[in-house]
Parts: C-alpha cells; structure tokens; sequence
C-alpha cells in the first residue's frame, strides 16, 4: 500500500472533477489516512479548465500549497489535452490517467514525451451504460483507486456503497449503478 | 477523546456554531465565506439550533444588526470575506467602541482592484485600528478551536471587545482535511452561556449605547479600548488552558516550531505556516538551525513577546500576506520590527510579501527565503527589503 500520494485532476467546471477530489478525500479518510482535498478556483464557469487535488498520507499534512510535481495526473476530460499541459511536472515513475474512447496509440503522442505509465478508461460509455447519464465522477474515481493503488478494491467498493447509501438515501435506485460503474472502471481500466 | 472527522474550514466553523447556538446571526453571502452561513441557515431549517438568522440586504446592515443584537444582550455573531468586510468598515468602530463582543468569522480574501476572489490578508488587515481583537487558523483545526475560544475571550469582562477569527480564504476553508471535533456537550459547558452585566433590554436597567462623545470624553474611551485590549493578552492565554482541558490541544499568542536552536527564523501567519514547517524540516535536515514562528493573535499584537522570541536569531523574515504601500513595509513587518527595536534585538530583519491575491507559497519558496537569510548574514549578501515571493518576472 502506498502511504504519500499527490494526484492532480483536470477537468471542465461542472463535469465534477473537484467532486472526485473530495470523494477520494473522503475514502481515503474512511480508511484511516489523513488527506486534503481541494479545488484551485479560477473565474469558475460551466466548462472552463479546473484543476483539483488530493493529498493522501499515512502522515499528517502540514502544506498547503497547489501540487506541481504529482505522481499522478487525472483528466477528465480529454479535450484539455489540447490546451492544458497536464503532464507538467508530473513523475515519470508515476502515471496519467485519461478519460477516452480513443486508444492509446493516438492519445500518447498528445502527452509531450511523457514517459510514465498511460492508463485511459472510456467513463462516457460506462456511465452511459450504467447511469444512462453522463456523469463521469464514479468511474474516474474507480479508476484512480486501482491505479493508485490508495487502497484495496473491496474495502474501496465497501466505503463507496455506504457513501452512496447514504449520500443518495432518497434516490436508492441510482445506487446499483453506480456501484456497477466503478465495477467495470476498475476492470476496465488499462 | 475527540471525534475524528473530515471537513472543509467553512463546515468547520459551521459545525461550531451549532454547537455554540448564538442567538443571533445576521449575514450577506461573499465568496469564501457564503457556505457558513448557509451551513448555518440549514441547521436552523432543520431544527437542530434556534439561532436568530437575518438576512440583510448588505454588510453594513449585516454588522448592524449583529451589533444591534448584541447591544441588546444577545449572544451574536456574523461571517464574511474581502469587499463584504469593507463594507462594514464605519460599523465596525461602533462595535468596538461601544464594548460589543460580537464574534465574526473572517474568511480571508483579497480586497478588489483588481477583482479577485482568493486568499490575501488585506481585509481584515485592513480592519487592524478599527478595535477588534484579531485570531488567524493555520488549519481547519485551528479555525474550529479559535471560534469555540473566541466566545469566552470577546465576553470577558476585562475585554468586552469584538473578535474576528480568521482562516485563509479557499486554502483552508474549501479544503477538506483531517479534524478532531469536540463533543457537542463539552462544547456547549465550555462556552457557557452570555450573561452581560448591561444590556439595552434590561428593563430594570435603562441605558443608552453609542452616544455622543464629545472631546472630553472620546480620549478616554480610547484609553479603555486600549487597556481592554491589553487585557485580553492574559485573557487569550486562560482560555486557550481551559480549552486544553477539553481539546488536548495548546494554544499560545503565537507558535513556536524548532526556535529553540533556531538561527534563521520566518514569522508568518495562516496557512502558509504549515507549508514553512516543511520547510523547516528540509532544512533541518541538511543541518541549518532553522525556525518558525506563526503568529496566531494579531490584535492585540504580542510584540515584546515575539521580540523576545527572536532575541537569540541570526536573521528574521517577515512575511506579510498583505500590501500596505507606505513603502515601509506589510502590517506585520512594520509591527514587528518596531517592536524588535524597542526591545533591543539586533537580529537582521527583512520584510518579504508573498501570496498576494492567492499568489501559491510553495515548500520551495519557504527554503529560497531561508537561503537569502543566510546569505545575508555569512556571505555579506546585501539586505534586500520588501522583496514579493514568486512574483512572475
């Protein structure tokens, strides 16, 4: 188990990047860690760049500065990869993860010579399939988990489904498909 | 002990005054600070506390009615950041000079021009000569416990002198980190319950509040505000014991973290702080005494206590988190090194400004500051003043 991960998201505004973030606080925290999440905000508008992030540690965390040389990088949404340099300073002995239906061959020419791990997950159809929406938070956030490795799949399907019990009391029948969109984020992710 | 959770700054703050239930929140929303009235009018829809909530149409009448509540012996509290607080600008001297010990959180943000939403301590810099006492968090935590302590020093009856507890504006207030909460019970017997010895709805008691002082009487209300403020020193430092006894947790005018040794030391106050704690331990690591203090009560300002702090440093910065353009320096650098001269401390001190509009302070930043100390004080380096921290060429 890894015990000091920085991760940085990049997403649009309103597709939920800075949810995920708190989220994965939120696990992580349920499983005895000590985390920070936070969004940096800009002029905040549906659509425009954001970035978000987590800290994850066995340690309490004392700074409280934005990340500039992450471990991993999230992104949301595929299109920043045209106006987001979403690589910088991220390890190469760490990993990106992109949301894409796209296969890799044509999304690592995009990453500016990046040379740690790709991972890429199709969260639209999943989310599609499952939610009948396109939410892409569960899957991105499944997705994170297995590649960070932040914490074992089942205690992370666990904290998720008692997390939604709870957060969606009221709207039950989302929570079966959510459970079944991080599943198949967690299989499918490669 | 404690209960173990995680939250935002602002659910923080929000969480304590359910727990305090004041009788009174006025408030009008401003980024950063909106969530905690808004918090706070939902635990009041849901039942779980009977605060009095006014909505008002601006600030000014947001401090009004807080101050108006409070006069009438209400336990009465407000929140807001930045253009929110300069809206409140004329009432808040009322406030102060009327004895009114109103508790407002202050979610620091950057004052307009040019508009900007992030953190800077300019607002309630700003607000220092207006006679409020004034409390900075580092943390979540830290903005949680000085809110519950802030009740008992502003209603002392050697101070009686409104209080704005401050957090830095995004950074720590929409973060969510680690906390420990108290127990609602515990809370609720610490901060007791407000009993002022005269208040406008003492029907046994009539009495005015706020009127007319003309020039024999205005020095001296000056005087008593003063010596209200020195008061709460001592008062500050009783509490924060008591408050040990429920928490575990010390508290302290200021933080002291490796000074004991120290050579090189920064003076900092709010979130940043943490971030320089780490740079205090890469810097430790390589074998440079360095030290940091966080100052966490800036009104009243412990002066001789800071300058006695650093009687034994080679070299000081101090960081100011707001511009004051008098070319002399921040609020906190003036203060300080005035009050290093009059104790006769001889230690170099320079005076930097970073974080300006939410400008990032990184570990990086911290170490570079460290450097340019030593520099200054073993390689005849000239002293540079009032340098900006990562200002973009």
């Amino acid at each position: 188990m890894k015990k000091n991960i920085e991760i940085r998201w990049h997403g649009r505004g309103g597709q939920g990047a800075k949810t995920a973030a708190l989220l994965l606080a939120d696990v992580a925290f349920n499983t005895g860690m000590y985390v920070q999440g936070f969004p940096e905000y800009g002029p905040e508008r549906m659509g425009a760049p954001i970035t978000a992030y987590n800290r994850l540690s066995s340690d309490e965390i004392r700074v409280h500065s934005n990340i500039y040389e992450p471990e991993f990088v999230v992104v949301v949404d595929e299109t920043l990869l045209h106006s987001v340099d979403v690589t910088s300073g991220l390890s190469e002995d760490g990993a990106i993860i992109i949301n894409t239906a796209e296969p890799k061959e044509k999304i690592i020419p995009l990453l500016k010579g990046y040379k740690g791990r790709v991972y890429t997950i199709d969260a639209r159809r999943i989310s599609m399939e499952t939610l009948g929406k396109y939410f892409p938070n569960s899957p991105m956030l499944a997705a994170v988990v297995k590649v960070t490795g932040v914490m074992e799949k089942d205690v992370f399907l666990a904290e998720m489904e008692a997390s939604y019990r709870h957060k969606f009391a009221k709207k039950p029948e989302v929570i079966e498909g959510n459970m079944r969109a991080l599943t198949m984020a967690f299989e499918e992710v490669q | 002990m404690g209960i173990r959770e995680r939250m935002s700054g602002n659910e923080a703050v929000a969480h304590a005054i359910k727990q305090v239930n004041p009788d009174v929140m006025a408030a009008f929303p401003i980024t950063p600070s909106t969530e905690i009235p808004q918090m706070v009018s939902t635990f009041i829809a849901n039942g779980e506390i009977d605060t009095e909530f006014i909505p008002v149409e601006s600030e000014h009448s947001s401090m009004s009615a807080t101050m108006g509540a409070c006069a009438a012996g209400a336990r009465a509290i407000t929140a807001t950041s930045s253009c929110g607080l300069a809206f409140m600008w004329e009432v808040l001297y009322v406030a102060a000079s009327d004895r009114l010990p109103v508790v407002m959180a202050v979610v620091n943000r950057a004052l307009t021009g040019p508009i900007n939403i992030n953190c800077d301590h300019s607002d309630s810099m700003g607000a220092r000569d207006s006679g409020w006492l004034q409390i900075y968090a580092e943390t979540n935590q830290e903005a949680y416990d000085n809110y519950i302590q802030s009740f008992l020093i502003a209603e002392h009856p050697d101070v009686r002198l409104p209080m704005m507890v401050c957090q830095d504006g995004f950074i720590t207030s929409h973060a969510v980190m680690n906390i420990e909460l108290i127990e609602d019970e515990k809370v609720k017997n610490f901060v007791g319950t407000y009993n002022p010895e005269n208040y406008l709805l003492n029907a046994d008691m009539p009495m005015a509040i706020g009127p007319y002082a003309n020039s024999p009487f205005y020095m001296e209300t000056k005087m008593n505000q003063r010596i209200a403020m020195k008061n709460a020193k001592k008062v500050i430092l009783e509490v924060a014991k008591e408050f040990e006894k429920i928490s575990g947790r010390k508290y302290g005018l200021f933080e002291e973290y490796k000074m004991d040794d120290a050579e090189y030391a920064i003076v900092i106050m709010g979130s940043a702080a943490g971030t320089t704690k780490d740079a205090v331990d890469a810097l430790r690591a390589e074998g440079i005494k360095a030290g940091m203090i966080k100052i966490r009560v800036f009104r009243p300002f412990p002066g001789e206590e800071l300058a006695a702090a650093l009687s034994k440093v080679k070299a000081v910065a101090i960081l100011d988190r707001a511009e004051s353009f008098s070319g002399q320096g921040g609020p906190v650098g003036s203060e300080l090194k005035a009050a290093l001269m009059d104790a006769g401390v001889s230690a170099k001190a320079v005076n930097y400004f970073y974080g300006l509009g939410g400008r990032d302070y990184t570990v990086g930043d911290a170490e570079k500051v460290y450097r340019n100390l030593i520099d200054m004080t073993e390689n005849g380096k000239k002293l540079e003043q009032f340098k900006y921290i990562g200002l973009r060429k």
